[in-house]
């Protein structure tokens, strides 16, 4: 079982980041996908390669700020759990972080190395530069 | 009109590969030509002994804790600089053509230019204002038929049916495969029947002469030829399998074939050896998780040296097509030709295959040759002093008529022994670095007066005061492990002093593993 977690901080309060990360069919406004498609607990990823994920939507907690989902019906992987958590670190600055078990563990690489790409585009979309509101 | 500069560089291919540096099977007389023409390096260390550090110090002239690409996976960063950017910038042209990997293979977000150049058909990528790592012209390669790779997608274009002939290197598990496909068994090893001229060495001999056939006849190039062979899987065409029979190859020299003494050498190292012999420590992606050392054969060791000597011949008959194409354009004798490989390969020694965290010259001694242009009157030679890749970069722009970069971290290669004294060429240095799902393991190396010091750093396994000093005149296999021996404290104490005042300081921040290879 690969085990593998990224963070990073962002200076926007946790409710307007859970804002996107809490909705699963925003997914692509963040991370390296081309797009998504949410149908009840279901999601579709597509990714550039071509490639298409099936997700089962786990978790959806706007209270904890807590998203999971898990890779399913898929030839590679046989395990899978994400979790995207939003913890507010004072009123105006969050942590996000995501963390993945997957079987096979050479997929937790790739997976965490998207999901440090789709880190850095969530922080810089909350920059005075290009904050959202 | 300058000197032109053609950078030939092979995938995990050992010094003794070559008939100029005494190899006795594969028929190389085209490098050998060069070596003959040139300077051979006698004593040449990457800077790390995988792909995508080794090659990040090939086009930046800095050591892994100055570049910050410690293990595979980690990529370069797209704004580091680029000795192709420095040479481009000098009116060059630039063009990479074969295996790339500064950026990760397994990449099914598309994240990297490499993997986009491929998959869009388009051979260059302006980010930022700036030519993606200052070439004009990147086609790239690997070691087979599938991936974000211009050879993939011109295989499945062309010829899908071969696609499926090579040997698929990554099991269903995305690790590395342990299967082997001939009747030895020895993992990647394959009988492969694709034609020869679709075999990739050939596919990268035909597009570097096709983009040297588009330039003006005036320009100035630099062309960074790639082959992926001979890193596995082992598997060269069929029709060229006549040229070396495996049931006639000797063991190589360094394979112990007593197996007690054999895994006595190994228990007098550090444990990272034995235990990944045993399989009990697997530290890197590089070697399949699921094939464990103690059960290589001799017959496996003979089979894949076999194929190694032919995809070695393959690739000798390519450069040979590549020097006759530049004669044929009127630049033989304006034409700077470097010949190198990433690291070695273990191919049997210590009854080990592929590569890891073992600083012996079986993966850290390699091929290195600078055959000048002729008009420049460089005398040939064979320089004996230790010198490593992080020196490739200023060389290529000693050569164009450029100052030395400011971000390289060391000076030009030297053309004799008496040049490599007054350039400082005393030490060459390699580092290693991997973490494997919290199996943590780092080494770092000096070569220097004769001698290798390894101090193994803390980590999974090790708590610092473990490491190997090996004399190279009396010991040229380094299977006498003295770092223990009191005789010589003051030998590896010294050693070790110089290497940590010569290593550059890493950031303070690692940067992020971002796919397993």
């Amino acid at each position: 079982m690969g085990t593998v977690r990224r963070h990073i901080y962002i200076d926007a309060p946790a409710d307007v980041v859970w804002d996107i990360v809490g909705a699963p069919d925003r997914l692509h406004e963040w991370f390296p996908i081309d797009s998504c498609e949410v149908v009840g607990n279901k999601r579709w990823i597509n990714l550039p390669s071509g490639l298409r994920f099936e997700e089962d939507i786990v978790t959806l907690d706007h209270d904890l700020r807590r998203f999971q989902y898990a890779i399913v019906n898929n030839m590679i992987v046989t395990h899978h759990l994400a979790t995207v958590d939003v913890i507010a670190d004072g009123a105006d600055r969050c942590i996000v972080i995501y963390a993945t078990d997957i079987e096979p563990e050479p997929m937790g690489l790739v997976i965490i190395g998207a999901a440090g790409s789709g880190l850095k585009k969530l922080q810089s979309m909350f920059s005075p530069v290009n904050g959202v509101s | 009109m300058g000197r032109k500069i053609l950078f030939i560089t092979t995938d995990q291919q050992r010094f003794d590969a070559l008939g100029c540096n005494g190899g006795l099977i594969a028929r190389t007389p085209n490098i050998d030509a060069l070596a003959a023409h040139g300077i051979n390096y006698n004593r040449a260390h990457p800077q790390n002994v995988v792909c995508m550090p080794s090659r990040s110090t090939m086009i930046t002239g800095q050591h892994v804790s100055t570049h910050g690409v410690w293990m595979n996976g980690v990529p370069l960063p797209v704004d580091a600089p680029s000795v192709a950017s420095t040479l481009h910038d000098g009116g060059y042209k630039t063009a990479l053509i074969g295996k790339a990997h500064f950026e990760p293979f397994l990449d099914p977000f598309l994240r990297f230019a490499e993997n986009q150049l491929a998959a869009s058909g388009t051979h260059s990528l302006i980010e930022d204002g700036y030519l993606h790592r200052g070439f004009d012209h990147m086609e790239s390669a690997a070691h087979g038929g599938m991936g974000t790779f211009h050879y993939a997608q011109w295989l499945m274009k062309n010829h899908p049916e071969a696609v499926p002939m090579y040997y698929r290197v990554l099991d269903m598990e995305l690790q590395v495969s342990a299967l082997g496909g001939t009747n030895t068994g020895a993992p990647q090893a394959h009988i492969n029947n694709i034609p020869r001229e679709w075999y990739h060495t050939d596919w990268v001999a035909d597009r570097a002469i096709a983009w040297l056939e588009s330039l003006d006849p005036d320009a100035d190039w630099f062309c960074w030829v790639s082959f992926p062979d001979p890193h596995h899987p082992w598997d060269p065409p069929a029709s060229e399998l006549h040229r070396v029979n495996w049931r006639d190859v000797d063991l190589p020299v360094g394979f112990p074939v007593d197996r007690a003494q054999r895994e006595a050498i190994l228990d007098a190292k550090p444990a990272q050896w034995r235990k990944w012999y045993d399989g009990d420590f697997v530290s890197n992606y590089e070697a399949p998780r699921r094939w464990v050392p103690n059960t290589l054969t001799e017959d496996q060791v003979r089979e894949i040296n076999a194929l190694t000597h032919i995809e070695n011949e393959l690739i000798d008959e390519a450069v040979g097509r590549l020097m006759k194409h530049v004669e044929s354009r009127g630049w033989g004798a304006d034409t700077d030709v470097l010949f190198s490989t990433d690291h070695g390969e273990f191919q049997g020694d210590f009854g080990l295959l592929f590569k890891g965290p073992y600083h012996v010259d079986s993966l850290m001694r390699v091929p290195l040759i600078w055959r000048p242009a002729p008009s420049a009157g460089v005398d040939p030679a064979t320089v004996t002093a230790p010198v490593g890749h992080v020196s490739l970069a200023a060389t290529f722009c000693e050569i164009a008529g450029l100052p030395q970069p400011a971000y390289v971290d060391a000076p030009r290669l030297p053309v004799n022994d008496e040049d490599a004294r007054s350039l400082g060429h005393e030490r060459v240095l390699t580092e290693w670095d991997s973490v494997l799902f919290g199996k943590i393991v780092g080494l770092r190396t000096i070569c220097r007066d004769g001698w290798v010091a390894t101090a193994c750093l803390p980590g999974s396994l090790h708590n610092g005061t473990e490491g190997e000093l090996y004399n190279l005149a009396n010991d040229p296999l380094q299977q006498i492990n003295l770092w223990d021996d009191s005789a010589y404290r003051s030998t590896r104490d010294d050693l070790l002093a110089d290497m940590w005042d010569s290593l550059p300081t890493p950031d303070a921040v690692r940067r992020e593993c971002d796919a397993p290879v």
